[in-house]
């Protein structure tokens, strides 16, 4: 079994620029008539950190939850690692296994131990034995540092410490792609720094990552590219530098100065 | 209750130290004033309490131990002896109230499967069982390995269904319609919820025609009608067809607790699940399901306990059950008007058992929240 720094080393090498993990052609998805996503084209390649910002409600959540299906699209192409999203039920869970979410209010399972959230993935999907599983589990939680709360039951931790572990249920998988849905929204102030710590050092290890988020100095110092959605339209992606110091557009603007102002 | 205040000395901020609780307030003493005493009219209603449950305590124990008659040839025969409760009418016909007509010289067998539902059920209620893992094979093959032993067959001599009757007859029907409808439930609940539109209206019209039919009906089509259904010629042994109804009865309110379950859990859940690769039925078995039955298991009980119960109603279709012994112990000319004791006695075999069950699902609920904020 890899460790972590091989682990860290095979994401490394795959954090090839030009192998293309995303790409999303053309993309629409309605929700009854309600056209959330128009028109959305982008390519995530390996090892590439994108943040996606907006409003609420422009569709960043739906965005990427589509590309682990847990939104259907109706136009429009995803090809995620190769392998075209259709409906295909044996797809969906091979690209499930391969793309780790964790979401805004963690979703840990709160009848299971931490190590039970971490190892279930790799038993039941991978179909590990259980002291393989364990190793990598207990890896993990290292990685996140919260080793010794592996015994313990969600409902026992705090906020912080939940989000962690959610990161590491995800890890646990070995995914191919991050995808975080506001992952410090619900957590109280003095939390929000151990996540963003555990995400800028998932960052450095050239995991391609898609963070839905509203901590800029995340954005700043983690992301390749900055994607700006409103109204369920991508509205300008570019680097971080050029994002903040020169929006091109008047509701990139009108965005940034309302959330930079306080 | 307010508590008048004490000058307290002061402390520099930062520095007051952690404090006992003021006296009274806590312990024994405390517990009585908050609960028993806490008013004028709380104190009244205690001593009232106190005395009603006295002079009742009091009466019963009169009637039920004190001036009963354990032994004796025919009711006035009883009366003679003493004013309480007559309990030789329970005590000279105790084999039919437990048997009904199963043949006296096979009732090892019985015996011996309830015994042995202490091993099959132990692992499967108490996680903590020794050696667990492998007691659980054995609770796989006790549903088997009962029916051999109470019908026969296979070396044993055969004991006709229709011999079975008492609490043999309800345990028959309670342990079976419980173990067979858990299972139906759940998948049910299931077809409830799921994608498949066919499944889904099949399971909603089974669930909403069975729930809309009295239990009583559905054991005379049982009795009945179930014939025309069936091919001609086939003989489908009565106590079978009930334990079918019943099962499919007790199934229907079971899918609806285990549904309220299922409706609690936060979509999240389901959105974790998934977004690891887990199947539809891994996701089931491993996150849904679980969460969904704990926090179904008081309507479970409940569900339960009515299906035990409720077997009771049997004795309207002519099987014997500890109802249908007491009809026939009444009608006996020499016991007829004995009514509260052999109610009383049946009343307290039921009680038994059902708080049992009661208690069962209490201590399930605690142990499984170990972990809840
Ligand atoms: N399951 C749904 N059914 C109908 N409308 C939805 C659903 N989920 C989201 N929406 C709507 O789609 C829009 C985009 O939602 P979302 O992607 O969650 O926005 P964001 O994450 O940017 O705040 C919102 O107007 C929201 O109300
Ligand atoms: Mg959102």
């Amino acid at each position: 079994m890899a460790t972590i720094e091989e682990d860290t080393e095979r994401i490394r090498s795959a954090a090839d620029s030009s192998r293309v993990m995303v790409e999303i052609q053309a993309m629409h998805k309605w929700f009854g008539t309600f056209h959330v996503l128009k028109d959305i084209n982008l390519r995530v390649t390996a090892g590439e950190r994108i943040v996606i910002c907006g409003p609420s409600g422009s569709g960043k959540s739906t965005l990427i939850r589509c590309i682990n299906r847990l939104e259907v699209h109706q136009q429009g192409s995803i090809v995620v690692d190769g392998i075209e999203l259709t409906r295909d039920v044996k797809n969906i869970e091979q690209i499930r296994s391969e793309v780790g979410m964790v979401f805004q209010h963690f979703n840990l399972f709160p009848h299971l131990t931490v190590l039970e959230n971490c190892t279930l993935g790799p038993m039941w999907v991978r179909k590990l034995p259980k002291d393989e599983a364990e190793d990598i589990a207990l890896r993990y939680l290292e990685r996140v540092q919260i080793p010794e709360q592996a015994d313990k039951y969600p409902g026992q931790l705090s906020g912080g410490q939940q989000q962690r572990v959610a990161i590491a249920r995800s890890l646990c998988m070995q995914p191919k792609i991050m995808l975080f849905d506001e992952p410090t929204s619900a957590l109280d102030p003095e939390m929000i720094k151990e996540v963003l710590d555990t995400m800028l050092e998932l960052a450095e290890t050239g995991m391609t990552m898609l963070v839905v988020t509203h901590e800029m100095g995340f954005a700043r110092r983690a992301a390749d590219r900055v994607i700006f959605m409103d109204g369920g339209e991508i509205i300008e992606k570019n680097a971080p530098e050029p994002f903040f110091n020169n929006p091109q557009n008047d509701r990139t603007k009108l965005f940034l100065s309302q959330i930079l102002s306080h | 209750m307010s508590l008048p205040a004490t000058a307290s000395p002061t402390y520099p901020p930062g520095q007051h130290p952690d404090l006992p609780p003021p006296p009274g307030s806590a312990g024994v003493v405390g517990w009585l004033r908050a609960n028993l005493f806490s008013s004028v009219f709380n104190t009244a209603l205690t001593f009232v309490s106190v005395w009603l449950i006295y002079e009742f305590v009091t009466a019963a124990i009169d009637w039920f131990v004190l001036e009963a008659v354990w032994e004796a040839g025919s009711r006035v025969d009883c009366r003679k002896q003493g004013d309480g409760a007559c309990w030789a009418v329970i005590a000279t016909r105790v084999d039919q109230f437990v048997y009904g007509f199963y043949p006296a010289d096979q009732r090892w067998r019985p015996v011996l499967t309830f015994v042995l539902l202490f091993p099959a059920l132990a692992p499967v209620l108490f996680d903590r069982t020794p050696y667990r893992s492998q007691l659980l094979w054995f609770s796989l093959a006790y549903p088997a390995l009962g029916a051999w032993l109470i019908h026969g067959g296979l070396g044993l001599p055969v004991v006709d269904t229709d011999a079975y009757g008492g609490f043999l007859l309800t345990m028959i029907l309670g342990v079976t319609g419980i173990v067979a409808s858990l299972p139906l439930g759940i998948l049910l609940a299931l077809g409830r919820q799921s994608q498949l539109l066919v499944v889904r209206v099949l399971c909603v019209t089974f669930i909403e025609v069975v729930r809309g039919v009295p239990l009583i009906t559905l054991l005379f089509i049982a009795s009945t009608m179930l014939n025309y259904f069936l091919p001609p010629g086939t003989n489908f042994d009565l106590l079978i067809r009930v334990l079918i109804m019943v099962t499919l009865f007790a199934a229907a309110y079971l899918a609806e607790a285990v549904r309220g379950g299922l409706q609690a859990i936060s979509r999240g859940q389901y959105e974790a699940a998934d977004s690891l690769g887990l199947s539809y039925w891994k996701k089931t078995w491993l996150i849904t399901l679980p969460q969904a039955l704990k926090i179904a298991i008081p309507g479970m009980v409940n569900v339960f306990i009515g299906l035990y119960k409720d077997s009771t109603l049997v004795v309207i279709i002519g099987l014997l059950d500890p109802l249908g012994v007491a009809r026939a112990v009444l009608a006996d000319a020499k016991w007829n008007g004995l009514s509260n004791e052999t109610y009383l006695f049946i009343a307290l075999f039921f009680f038994m058992s059902c708080f049992a069950m009661s208690r069962y699902s209490l201590w399930l609920e605690g142990r499984l929240s170990v972990g809840d904020r």
